[in-house]
Formats: structure tokens, C-alpha cells, sequence
């Protein structure tokens, strides 16, 4: 008898994926399937994948899943939550997706410290429409909508999010990977498990990023794209933990220890304001 | 069970707990705020959940999470939210999930006011959202109305796996009036079984739940658009709903009103009939399917219609529609939060039936008056 040592995992369809050459949408979709094998969550996962390359992936994962409209995944991933807290919840989303249009939607649920784990595709462009600007762009990268490189005077500096939602004061486990070499992609495994592990524990929200190549619409080989995102997204996304739930908090130096504050006095905080209908409509 | 007196944003709370709603996801807005805070307080008495979103964008997603999950859930709002939810709503739509949306219509444009109107109309009962979906929209015209239309229409967004619309105008969330819980409610539809198609994880005893709006190949997306309108065209067929007053007997004129705006109407003929005009008055209670036929055979028998709205005018054309021409239109509208006087209403009246004895070209004159038209 021989035995199967490599396989499919069963949290995967057999569905070819429409993935371009090189593109790792494909890598990151295998992990997710590997973990939800190994903890054993195939039959209680739910994933929710908005719009952006991956909105096909309710075909590729071999789970109940939702597509959802661009941005509000981890809306309808509390909406689910909420109504069955035994689902082990994930979301798929893009960087256009996460950290443009979508701002308030991750950040809210994040900081309700909602128990479902998002996956965060950082690919440095919008790549279903063809490879557009996204928050995350590098200053100076060339995108169809900054012909010129992007110019940080006019659309400010690449936005990270695994530091923005680490300020908040909610526990969560907080990470960015990246699987633009093996070795990487053996420790995003292993930390993207730890983020459904925080989850299946009912401990707090999770999201790991990855970094992510376009080949495509950078205009790349798939190795180039590789030695790319080592080059230059490495050096302004840091891989490494950024928060988990045990950690300390991050506390500021009190004002009166600085020199300039000498002589300010705290202020009271206010009075909460009372009354049911304080609302003049504005 | 007795009746108990309740401001009306209270008994939509309680409507839906009764109702066996166990998730609401909402932001807070005047003149519904109070829909929200009953049901903070009340769900958690009955093992269910609130969360207040952080905007109205985000909380049809929610409804799409929850209700995708097989459970009854809903929200409320007023205008200016109900406008952010329209992307929601379409994909609610769009992806057949049943949820009950409350919109306690304020005046607008804009940020416009908090007081009563019936600005959303066209919005509710014409699209909103993008693409072609429909929405069963239900116009109460009381507090306990509103207790049992809230119930039936989770009966009717389970039937139809559709999000079902109660559009009420600030009137009915703000006011108090006596309301009766029947203890043995039966739903007003049969219950379908949602087991066969609800994401609660897939353990291989039925296809895999896939909720979703996106169909790329147009073949499909055109099936699928037919789908649905084969279950808008059941929602007409059987859903209909409107009540008369006074149209079983001889009348000159025939008002159509929706909302607390039919109760002026109904004063308004009252008083007329004790002058000896005798008025009839149609009242939809369903504006998505509206009431065409009911109201043609009702104008038919009158010499002339009224339609009466807190707008410029948005369902008097689908009274026109239903008219077709074959009497004359008057429209009588308030804006602003300004409501009409029933004594407004009945001039309106002796002005139609005056101009109408006096010939076509005054006739004319008449169907402009009123407080906007
Ligand atoms: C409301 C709305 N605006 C715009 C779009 C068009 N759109 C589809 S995907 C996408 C960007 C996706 O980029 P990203 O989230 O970075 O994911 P990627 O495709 O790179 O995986 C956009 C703008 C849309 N579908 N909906």
C-alpha cells in the first residue's frame, strides 16, 4: 500500500484557480486550507471573500462561504459571527479592499475585538481592475493611476495596517508574514494557525498580513516579483508580531515628565452629557 | 393579552422580539433612535444580541452576515441612514436573504430635518440600490399597526428570502397609542426551511452554502435576474394589500393616502360627509406591491382623485399609473415636516368638485393647488 504523504487539502475544491502565473493569492489560499485541515475546522469554517481577485474564492474553498461587497467583509463576518459563535469566521481581503474603502468596516470590528481572523492580501495594487494605486503603493511605485510613481505629497505615504490597528487598546492578535520564499511560507503558516488558534479559543480578533506579489501588474517575472517585495516592501512592512492578547499595553510617557508640560493642569474630565434625545438631527 | 400603550419606535422593538428576532444591528438616528435603545435593553433578555455598528454602511453587511446564516435579524433607521444602506441592500437583494429594514422616514433633501415626512417613496418602492430588485414595502398608519406589520414581514422576508421594507414617516415611531400582542400569532406565510441553503459550516450533508450576488457570465445573470422576478411577480400576485373607507358607497371624490397621513384624510372626510360631500379614501399599505387595480376600480366611481402625501409628490404617479387618464389627478402635498390639516384637505376637495362643475380649463387650475404640487 502506498500511502499519500502530499495531497490536496480537503478545505480546497478541486476547481482550478484563476490565479495568474506567480501570483501567491494561490500559496495564501492553500495555507488557510492546510490550517483549517489540521485544526480540524473544515465543517464549521465560513469564509468571506469580497470583491478583488479573490472573489472567486468561494469556488476554490471547500467550506460554506460568502462573497461580500468591496470593504465590508468584516461587517458580514460580524454578522455571522454574532448570530453563531461556534462558526470559525474568516475573511480574504485585498489591500484596496482592507485598507481603502474598507477603513472603517476593519478597524470597527477590530476594535469591537470581534473573535474572527481576517486575511490580509497586501499586494501593493489594485489588482482585479488592472493594477491601480492602492493605499499601500510604495512611495514613488508606478501604478496606472501614478504614471509617475506615487508622490507622497499628493497621496500620502503607504498605509500600514498592522501598526495603525495595533494602537488600538482592544487585545488582538496582530502579524505581518510574507510567502515570497519557502522558508517564509512555512512561518506565515505557522502564525496564520496561531491567528485561527486565538479564534477557536474565543480569545480575541485576529488578522495576519501577507505580503503578496503581482506579477501581473507590476510587470514582473514571477521571480522578479519575488526579489521585488524582498527589496522594497520588505523594508517598509516589517514582518513580525505586532500585537497578541497577552502582550503589554503601550503606554505613553505621562505628560508631566516632559519639560515642555511643566505647569498644565489635568482637566476634569467632563460631565457625561444626560439626556435620551440629545440629538438636534445635525 | 392586554393592551398596553406604547410609543411606536418601542412597539417596532418589541414587534420583532415577538416576532422571533434575535439579532439587530444598528446606528442611531432621530426620529428611530429609540428602536435601537428598547432592543439593547430587551435582546439580551431574551438570549439574543445587539450591536451598534459604526455606520449605516456597515450594518446591512452585518444583515448580510447574520442573515446568511439562517437567523431572523433586522435594523432601523431614518432616511439619511437609509440612504447609506442602499449598497447593502442590493446585495441583500441581490444574494435572496431575508432581513426586515425599518425606515422612519425624515424630511430631506439632505440632512434636511427630523421631522415626519414621506420623502422616500420613490426610494423604497423604485430601486435605491443599484441594479433591478425589488423590496416588499409595508405603510403602517398606526402604532399597532406598525406592531403587526413588523411581524408579518418576517414572514414574508423568510417566504420570499427577500429583505422586506416597513416605511413608516416619524409620526408613527414617535407617537403613543394602545397596541395588542396576540399571544397566538400565526405567521402569515408558510415558513420555508432554511437548513438547505444557511452558511452554519459545512459538514457535507448538503451542497456548500455559497451566499453571493456575483453571477459573471450574463447567461447566468440573466437567469437569475429572471429568477428573482418571477418572485417579485408572485410578491404582486399575492401580496397586495390597502384598505377602504367609505368606497362601498356613492362617492365624488376619491383620496389615496398612505401613512398618518390617511388618518387626516379619514377626519377630513369625516367632516365632509357631515356637509354632505361624500368622499371615499384608498389607503395602500403595501407600496411595493402597490395597489393598481384596487385603486382604478375606486377612482372609477368618483369624478376625480386626490392624492394626499408628505412629499412633492412621489406616489401620485403611481396612482396616475394606476388611473391611466381616466379622471382627473389632484395632488395635495406638505414638506418640511409640515403636515396637512384635515381642513386643508377638505377644501382641496370643494375646490376639485367646484372647478369641476365649472368646466375643463378650470379643472386645470384646481389640480395645482395645495401646498405643493
Ligand atoms: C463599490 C465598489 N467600488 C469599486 C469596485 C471595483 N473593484 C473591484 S476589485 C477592486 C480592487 C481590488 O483590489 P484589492 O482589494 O487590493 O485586491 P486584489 O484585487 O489586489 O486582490 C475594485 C476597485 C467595486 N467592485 N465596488
Amino acid at each position: 500500500m502506498t500511502e499519500l504523504v502530499f495531497g490536496r487539502p480537503r478545505s480546497l475544491t478541486r476547481v482550478p484557480m484563476h490565479y495568474c502565473p506567480g501570483c501567491t493569492h494561490g500559496v495564501i489560499h492553500r495555507l488557510i486550507a492546510e490550517v483549517l485541515d489540521e485544526l480540524g475546522l473544515q465543517g464549521r469554517a465560513v469564509g468571506v471573500a469580497p470583491v478583488g481577485c479573490a472573489v472567486f474564492a468561494y469556488n476554490y474553498f471547500n467550506i460554506d462561504m460568502y462573497e461580500a461587497s468591496h470593504g465590508r467583509a468584516p461587517a458580514v463576518a460580524t454578522g455571522a459571527k454574532r448570530t453563531h459563535p461556534e462558526l470559525i469566521v474568516f475573511t480574504y481581503q485585498g489591500d484596496g479592499d482592507l485598507a481603502s474603502i474598507g477603513t472603517a468596516e476593519i478597524v470597527h470590528c477590530a476594535n469591537r475585538g470581534e473573535k474572527v481572523t481576517v486575511v490580509f492580501v497586501n499586494n501593493a495594487v489594485y489588482g482585479m481592475t488592472g493594477g491601480q494605486m492602492a493605499p499601500t503603493t510604495l512611495a514613488g511605485q508606478v501604478t496606472t493611476t501614478s504614471p509617475l510613481g506615487r508622490d507622497v505629497e499628493q497621496a500620502g505615504y503607504p498605509v500600514r495596517m498592522v501598526e495603525m490597528l495595533a494602537a488600538l487598546r482592544t487585545p488582538a492578535f496582530l502579524a505581518r508574514v510574507s510567502v515570497h520564499s519557502p522558508a517564509r511560507i512555512i512561518q506565515a503558516k505557522a502564525i496564520l494557525r496561531r491567528a485561527f488558534e486565538y479564534q477557536v479559543k474565543g480569545t480575541c480578533f485576529s488578522m495576519v498580513e501577507f505580503l503578496s506579489t503581482c506579477p501581473t501588474n507590476w510587470g514582473l517575472t514571477p521571480p522578479e516579483a519575488c526579489r521585488w517585495l524582498e527589496t522594497h516592501m520588505l523594508p517598509y512592512y516589517p514582518l513580525g508580531i505586532f500585537k497578541t492578547p497577552e502582550g503589554p499595553e503601550r503606554t505613553p510617557a505621562p505628560l508631566e515628565s516632559l519639560p515642555d508640560a511643566r505647569g498644565v493642569q489635568a482637566v476634569p474630565a467632563a460631565a457625561a452629557p444626560t439626556g435620551a434625545n440629545g440629538e438636534t438631527g445635525e | 393579552m392586554a393592551r398596553k400603550l406604547m410609543k411606536g419606535n418601542e412597539a417596532i422593538g418589541e414587534a420583532a422580539i415577538r416576532a422571533g428576532c434575535r439579532f439587530y444591528f444598528g446606528y442611531p438616528i432621530t426620529p428611530q433612535t429609540e428602536v435601537a435603545e428598547y432592543l439593547a435593553r430587551r435582546l439580551p433578555e431574551v438570549g439574543g444580541t445587539f450591536v451598534q455598528a459604526e455606520s449605516e454602511v456597515a450594518v446591512p453587511n452585518m444583515l448580510y452576515g447574520a442573515a446568511g446564516t439562517g437567523e431572523r435579524v433586522m435594523t432601523s433607521t431614518s432616511s439619511p441612514g437609509m440612504s447609506l444602506m442602499m449598497e447593502g441592500l442590493s446585495y441583500l437583494a441581490g444574494a435572496e436573504l431575508p432581513c426586515v429594514i425599518v425606515n422612519v422616514m425624515r424630511a430631506g433633501p439632505g440632512l434636511g430635518g427630523i421631522l415626519p415626512s414621506q420623502g422616500d417613496y420613490f426610494q423604497a418602492t423604485k430601486g435605491g440600490g443599484h441594479g433591478d430588485y425589488r423590496c416588499p414595502v409595508l405603510a403602517p398608519w398606526s402604532v399597532q399597526e406598525v406592531t403587526d406589520l413588523v411581524q408579518d414581514a418576517f414572514d414574508l422576508a423568510d417566504f420570499y428570502r427577500n429583505p422586506v421594507l416597513v416605511l413608516a414617516d416619524g409620526l408613527i415611531g414617535q407617537m403613543m397609542e394602545p397596541v395588542e400582542f396576540q399571544e397566538d400569532r400565526r405567521p402569515c406565510k408558510a415558513l420555508p426551511d432554511k437548513r438547505a441553503w444557511a452558511a452554519r459550516g459545512w459538514k457535507g450533508d448538503r451542497p456548500r452554502a455559497i451566499i453571493n450576488s456575483l453571477f459573471l457570465d450574463p447567461e447566468d445573470l440573466e437567469r437569475h435576474n429572471r429568477d428573482l422576478k418571477a418572485k417579485y411577480d408572485a410578491m404582486v400576485r399575492d401580496e397586495v394589500r390597502f384598505a377602504e373607507y367609505g368606497t362601498d358607497q356613492d362617492y365624488e371624490v376619491l383620496i389615496v393616502a398612505y401613512g398618518t397621513v390617511a388618518r387626516v384624510c379619514k377626519t377630513a372626510q369625516e367632516d365632509l360627509a357631515e356637509a354632505g360631500v361624500r368622499v371615499g379614501l384608498l389607503r395602500p399599505i403595501t407600496l411595493f406591491p402597490f395597489p393598481y387595480e384596487a385603486v382604478r376600480r375606486a377612482a372609477d366611481k368618483a369624478r376625480a382623485v386626490l392624492v394626499v402625501e408628505l412629499s412633492t409628490g412621489q406616489m401620485v404617479e403611481d396612482v396616475q399609473m394606476a388611473v391611466m387618464g381616466r379622471r382627473p389627478v389632484h395632488f395635495h402635498g406638505r414638506q418640511g415636516g409640515m403636515l396637512p390639516s384635515p381642513e386643508a384637505v377638505a377644501e382641496q376637495v370643494r375646490a376639485i368638485l367646484r372647478d369641476h362643475a365649472a368646466g375643463p380649463s378650470a379643472r386645470r387650475r384646481a389640480s395645482r393647488r395645495g401646498g405643493a404640487s
